[in-house]
């Protein structure tokens, strides 16, 4: 036990002496908390857009006002006439211009229709979709009002949306549990394989087999310290998360600590199983960035959702482990659930696990022969 | 009577139908220098991980230390040391941190290992040393040290798997200099090395060319009977590819 404790302590001073690890495990994930939530929102505030008032009269007036003073638009500009609304977007002074055509008072009123238009920048789909969202929900609710205040008005049936669990649709909702989920791979993963092949391309790995330390001490000793760190990492991000965008747990902490711990385990054995593979540093790092990290971002459900994607990723995506965790960490923080509802994920975890592990003993054991 | 510390009969090792060790048969004395040789690919490294308790004898009987190495590899590996041609030290840690650590699983107590190091740092002269990391060491301190740790345990014998690679001449003389004065000691050293020049400061050497050891004696007594001028003559007279 003496013989191991001494190991361990190697293996910290190795990580705190190391600045590029250092600032892997906790400049990294702050970085990526903070800029996920404040950089890449997918909420859109005070969006630049123009106007182009060919009518000029007051329900022109009343409907641009609205648009203003919602919060979500900001009026840059206004425009005189068609040709400056290609300008306009090409400058990138606006994401939308909004179009009222000649005599749309007059319409409106003589005809009670009136048509306008909303023409948003669609290089960013993203965005577009949400300004035009958004207009037409004020405009609708314009014409709710002038449809209370006029006698002939029709009564429509009015869907009212209301988004549960996260009612404002914040991005960082989404963005914490994604960020989380990569971090703990990345740490996990990547780093204990590239600490293991490390002893192994400077000759340290053969000393150490050759002394009486038994492998799985090795192997344990190595990775231990970055299970306790990277789960030091967990409750920084959630601390963080909590203060900076008030973001709730809603289920058990007990619980989302425990899936944590199961998910951390997962990765270690899987960056235990990726050092056995490979023979040098270059060979770890070059498999758990193209095996782990981009199919982590792209196919898991942190940022595109797997529904839309083609079939053929969605397999591709079932056997990734980040898939699932992703949706375990959702369910308990977001929705508040309980176990009940990611006993399936959970499985599937520890299947993974254990399969990891039984793959590295094998390969372990063959290179020992 | 030389007492045996190493004893190998008809030691085999195969991987599938590749027989990497055929019927080796060999002693090894107390406080010998023992030279391994042979080719690349003869089947040196092979022994060699057989001999530190890494892998296991397909057949025969192997006994390091007093422990039989098919039963009990985690006793020989407690008797013996083990130095490797990368250096074997960790870059970012202090001379001082490696030797702790190093003792430390050996299982040595910490007074033990404090007392032993003040004595090593004040023997290699390395006091100056002592709180540097090794990545700032020049190469034959490093080196030096390396040999050092890997008998710091005072283990019954210690494998020095070319120790020398890619080192000066004067620093491999040096080092062959502590390795004189650990034989004396009453350690025994198995070198395995590619310097013929070497091999001449052996007790005794082997020369392994397929799987078998084809020459084994003294570097005098090779060379009367090879009617060879040097080691290096004797080792390409046996170790040359047959035509």
């Amino acid at each position: 036990m003496k013989r191991f404790l001494g190991f361990i302590k190697k293996e910290f001073l190795h990580i705190f002496r190391d600045f590029r690890t250092m600032i892997i495990l906790f400049g990294i994930p702050t970085a990526q908390i903070l800029i996920f939530g404040f950089v890449v929102s997918t909420d859109i505030k005070d969006a630049r857009v123009a106007f182009l008032d060919l009518s000029k009269d007051e329900a022109t007036q009343k409907i641009s006002d609205k648009i203003c003073s919602s919060g979500f638009f900001r009026r840059v500009d206004d425009l005189q006439n068609y040709n400056e609304i290609d300008m306009a977007m090409k400058k990138g002074i606006v994401k939308a211009v909004i179009v009222f055509g000649d005599n749309f008072g007059h319409d409106l009123i003589s005809q009670g229709k009136a048509t306008m238009s909303i023409i948003a920048d669609g290089s960013e789909p993203n965005t577009a979709t949400l300004i035009t969202n958004y207009v037409t929900a004020i405009v609708t609710d314009f014409n709710r009002e002038l449809a209370g205040t006029s006698a002939t008005g029709n009564i429509l049936v009015q869907p009212e949306v209301r988004m549960f669990y996260n009612p404002e649709l914040k991005g960082h909702f989404m963005f914490v549990p994604g960020v989380i989920t990569l971090i703990l791979i990345l740490i996990c993963a990547l780093m204990t394989s590239i600490t293991i092949t490390r002893e192994k391309e400077f000759g340290t790995m053969e000393v150490l087999l050759v002394s009486p330390l038994k492998p799985v001490h090795i192997i344990v000793g190595k990775v231990l310290p970055y299970f306790i760190l990277s789960f030091i990492d967990v409750i920084m991000i959630l601390v963080l998360s909590w203060f900076v965008f008030d973001l709730p747990i809603r289920g058990s902490l007990i619980l989302l600590l425990a899936e944590t711990m199961l998910y951390i385990l997962m990765s270690l054995s899987l960056g235990i199983l990726i050092s056995t593979i490979s023979k040098t540093m270059q060979q770890a790092i070059f498999m758990s960035f193209l095996g782990l990290m981009l199919p982590t971002i792209l196919l898991s459900g942190f940022i595109f959702p797997i529904e839309n994607m083609p079939e053929a990723y969605d397999w591709v995506s079932a056997i990734l482990p980040p898939r699932y965790f992703i949706v375990i960490i959702k369910n308990i923080m977001i929705k508040g659930t309980g176990f009940m509802y990611v006993w399936k994920e959970t499985l599937i975890l520890m299947i993974m696990t254990t399969l990891f592990i039984g793959l590295s003993v094998r390969n372990f054991k063959v290179r020992l022969q | 009577m030389k007492e045996a510390v190493i004893t190998v009969k008809n030691l085999v090792k195969k991987f599938g139908s590749f027989t990497a060790n055929d019927n080796l048969n060999f002693e090894v004395y107390q406080g010998e220098i023992f030279g391994f040789l042979g080719a690349n690919g003869a089947g040196k490294t092979t022994a060699l991980r057989i001999l530190s308790g890494l892998s296991s004898p397909t057949s025969g009987e192997v006994i390091v230390a007093g422990y039989n190495a098919k039963k009990d590899p985690e006793k020989i590996k407690k008797n013996i040391g083990y130095m490797c041609q990368k250096f074997s030290l960790y870059e970012d840690l202090s001379t001082r941190e490696n030797i702790m650590l190093y003792g430390g699983i050996y299982g040595m107590s910490k007074t033990l290992i404090k007392r032993r190091t003040e004595d090593l740092l004040t023997k290699l002269n390395f006091r100056e040393y002592s709180d540097r990391m090794i990545s700032d060491l020049p190469l034959g301190l490093k080196q030096k040290l390396a040999f050092s740790v890997a008998v710091f345990h005072e283990p019954k014998i210690v494998f020095l798997d070319e120790p020398t690679g890619g080192v000066d001449p004067i620093t491999r003389r040096q080092f062959w200099e502590m390795i004189y004065e650990t034989a004396d000691r009453g350690i025994t050293v198995f070198v395995t090395t590619h310097y013929m020049d070497e091999a001449e400061y052996c007790d005794r050497i082997s020369i392994m060319s397929d799987g078998r050891i084809v020459a084994l004696d003294t570097p005098e007594a090779l060379k009367i009977q090879y009617g060879a001028e040097s080691v290096e003559d004797v080792f390409v007279k046996i170790a040359r590819p047959k035509p």
